[in-house]
């Protein structure tokens, strides 16, 4: 594997707002580090992630994207996370086909109460879509200057 | 286009210290739609919220982007902000770089270009919002507490004090939970039952409570204010319009073998049972695993003897739907199985026990009228060991659980004071951890069971007890003298961990009600909302929050109550203005969104639509109903012509924050 030094990757994280976004507050709480390359997005609901904000992303030249949720059962609208299990196996074997390999995407459960899990996600994902390097695949030639 | 004013707090040295907070708002002030920004040290403090009242004059602002700590902490005090300073409260929009920037990262400049890069999300965001206006729905005027032990009874008594009908649901046929099993509490060593009953008696006659016993909560629908809940109540066999708690039957019923689970298992009962001499209501119950006429349909003594004719073999299950404003959970605790703790060889001897086993050996209502001989061959023990820690603060947790249970110094304390005071011919050891006492009087409580009454308090693990004849062979460290110690007991105490009842996580998810790794509720803040889950109208009560002692859960389940009174007290509720919203011109009425709404808040109506060629058409299009609505925002996603949108969380919002992140 190729070793990509100095490279920081873009990654976007959305956090649905009552158990992942408070998970990451956690870890800010507890001081637990990660690196700064993520940057969260608050959604109502993980199920809110519509296909088209990570396509988006990925067009405009994001190397990785992670979508948290509630675990299985304890979703705030008791039945949001499982959509988006379903949406998101889809989408990331498309991307998968399209060229993105599906380490880039990530689909996570993390509680309001795991600061810690959150933190160690983020350090693993980041190690990850690092070592993959940057993406090239779906930029679109419009967004180019 | 919007005039967004940026605010960028200090957070004195929280966020300033690992981000330089005037570069950020320097750097901030030339993004679009941005006419005007700021950094102060605290811009929550009076003097901070001034300072954005002041711009919003000044700059006739219609936006704001406060670069803070997390939304989840000041976003209404924000918003209120805004309102005082004539602005929608929804034009307000957090960039979270607190918990999520300058906490998670040390170094300044990465700290800073990572702010930045919040920030201008943020002010992409602002762009595009618009004014929203909450819908307002009514507050049924009446309370659910589930559960009946001291945390329920206590935050029942003080709603239905303050003028609000309140519904009890317990499980089990009495309300009393836990502590009616106690004996004494520390550290007065007041009777429990001296002081509980009467708090169970005020519960049961109150005029403002109704209390479900032998009940279970089976489903939660609608949201705060207006909650829908299904009550199961569970067959008992037994009219509660006629038993008169007269007690006769549970005397004749000829089942005699059956378990008492409130002496755990030390005694047993009849099939046809009430679960103590003070049970409120006092009403029996007939438990359909024992009782020979409901399993062959031979016997029917209860029947005979009753003179109220209050027995009805053929009693169904039945569901009753009530409507409450506000739920409070209060469902409470058990010490954890011994099962993974063979070295104490809990289930090889009976001799050794739990503490709460060894509670209803000294409660003069238990199985041995209150005298304190050994469960296996009754005779009176000289020698007792008492373990603290079993199952609490378990590294790995694996066997046990991670926290400190709280209650068990104390307890044990008091069962080794009380030993010693009633049987001063004992001798008792307590090996300990740790021994935890901050509490009023707890430390002193600890030092006169030391001091006064010579319990020997070894500071060291038990690593195995092994039954050897009628002896126990107690095998120990002595960390303190540094020395292995064997003694030959006649009686173990285990200090087992206390767990959430097994009936909180069920709960939880119909409640919507987050979790912790361990069962335990939630607080919507550790701090500053204690009582509060995160989910609205549903308040915490007792040891379903966290462990804790009675003093506590009392005081806890007073200000739950206290919560709960604020919100029935409101006639109308300000809803969430952040709801699904449909663009009927180009939704096509097909139904993608209806089916995935977990609310049913997606109806279809058949619209009159003036085309341009002057004719008219009707169409089906999907109308949201919002006070429905709770603003997941699935039927965003599942709309297939992109008509339905999020009010707050738009689509092109969130999109604009994807494209200022990935710039």
């Amino acid at each position: 594997m190729q070793v990509n030094e100095g490279f920081k990757p873009t990654i976007v994280a959305f956090c649905c707002n009552w158990c992942s976004y408070a998970g990451a507050d956690l870890a800010g709480n507890n001081r637990l580090n990660y690196p700064a390359e993520v940057k969260i997005i608050r959604v109502p609901c993980s199920c809110r992630v519509n296909p088209m904000f990570i396509l988006r992303a990925f067009q405009r030249g994001a190397d990785g994207v992670i979508i948290c949720g509630c675990h299985p059962g304890d979703c705030h609208y008791t039945s949001g996370n499982y959509y988006t299990r379903r949406r998101m196996s889809l989408l990331f074997s498309m991307l998968d086909y399209l060229g993105i390999e599906r380490e880039r995407t990530r689909l996570e459960w993390v509680s309001a109460a795991e600061g810690a899990k959150f933190a160690a996600t983020m350090n693993d994902f980041v190690e990850q879509v690092t070592k993959l390097g940057e993406n090239k695949r779906l930029e679109d030639l419009r967004c180019k200057q | 286009m919007q005039r967004i004013g940026v605010f960028v707090c200090w957070c004195g040295t929280n966020i300033a210290g690992t981000v330089d907070v005037v570069k950020v708002a320097q750097t901030l002030a030339n993004e679009p739609g941005v006419v005007f920004s700021a950094d102060y040290q605290y811009m929550c403090s009076q003097a901070g919220q001034d300072m954005i009242k002041e711009a919003v004059k000044k700059h006739k602002l219609t936006g704001l982007v406060i670069c803070s700590c997390s939304p989840r902490m000041h976003e209404a005090t924000f918003r209120k902000t805004a309102a005082a300073a004539g602005l929608n409260p929804y034009m307000v929009e957090i960039a979270n770089i607190r918990e999520q920037c300058s906490w998670v990262h040390k170094e300044m400049p990465i700290g800073t270009e990572k702010a930045i890069i919040l920030g201008k999300a943020a002010v992409a965001k602002v762009n595009l919002n618009a004014p929203l206006t909450p819908g307002e729905s009514p507050v049924t005027k009446r309370a659910l507490v589930i559960g009946g032990g001291i945390a329920g009874i206590q935050t029942a008594l003080d709603i239905a004090d303050a003028g609000f009908p309140v519904d009890i649901v317990e499980k089990l046929p009495t309300i009393g939970g836990k502590m009616a099993q106690l004996d004494k509490t520390f550290p007065t060593l007041d009777c429990a039952a001296c002081i509980l009953t009467p708090k169970m008696v005020d519960a049961g006659q109150h005029e403002k409570i109704r209390i479900f016993s032998y009940s279970e909560v089976t489903d939660i629908g609608g949201f705060v204010g207006n909650f829908h809940v299904t009550i199961k109540k569970k067959a008992r066999y037994v009219r509660e319009d006629l038993c008169t708690g007269c007690g006769l039957c549970t005397e004749k019923c000829p089942q005699k073998k059956v378990p008492n689970e409130f002496n755990l298992g030390m005694d047993t009962r009849r099939a046809i049972y009430i679960p103590f001499a003070q049970a409120v209501p006092k009403i029996a119950a007939i438990d359909e695993d024992y009782c020979t006429m409901l399993k062959t349909g031979k016997c029917g003594v209860c029947a005979k003897v009753c003179t109220a004719g209050a027995i009805d073999y053929k009693q169904q299950d039945e569901y009753i739907t009530v409507d409450y404003g506000a739920i409070v959970a209060a469902t409470g605790y058990n010490p954890i199985s011994m099962d993974k703790f063979d070295e104490f060889a809990y289930s090889q001897s009976k001799d050794v026990i739990t503490s709460l086993e060894f509670e209803r050996l000294t409660n003069a209502a238990g199985p041995t009228a209150g005298k304190l001989l050994r469960p296996s061959d009754g005779k009176h023990p000289h020698t007792i060991v008492f373990v603290q820690c079993v199952g609490s603060r378990c590294s790995g947790a694996d066997k046990g659980k991670e926290y400190c249970s709280k209650i068990c110094c104390m307890y044990t304390a008091k069962h080794a004071m009380l030993t010693r005071d009633k049987y001063p011919d004992t001798d008792v050891y307590v090996f300990y951890i740790d021994v935890r006492t901050p509490g009023k009087n707890f430390d002193e409580f600890y030092r006169r069971a030391v001091e006064e009454y010579g319990v020997h308090y070894i500071k060291g693990m038990v690593g195995k007890v092994t039954p050897d004849g009628d002896k126990l062979v107690v095998q120990a460290s002595d960390l303190l003298a540094g020395k292995q110690m064997k003694i030959d007991a006649d009686l173990v105490v285990l200090a087992a961990a206390i767990e959430p009842d097994k009936s909180a996580r069920p709960l939880a998810t119909l409640l919507t009600a987050s979790m912790d790794t361990n069962d335990f509720f939630t607080e919507a803040h550790p701090k500053l909302r204690p009582v509060e889950s995160p989910t609205a109208g549903v308040f915490l009560s007792g040891t379903c929050q966290g462990p804790k002692d009675i003093p506590e859960t009392v005081s806890q389940a007073g200000a739950a109550a206290s919560k709960v009174i604020g919100l029935l007290a409101k006639d109308k509720l300000m809803g969430n203005p952040c709801v699904a919203h449909s663009d009927e011109m180009m939704c096509n009425g097909c139904s993608s969104c209806e089916k995935v709404c977990p609310y049913g808040a997606i109806t279809y109506a058949d619209k009159e639509y003036r085309m341009p060629d002057r004719t008219t058409k009707v169409r089906r299009v999907a109308v949201v109903n919002e006070a429905v609505c709770q603003g997941c925002g699935c039927c965003t996603v599942a709309c297939p012509s992109g008509a339905m949108d999020l009010k707050g969380f738009a689509s092109a919002q969130i999109m604009a924050e994807v494209d200022a992140i990935c710039k």
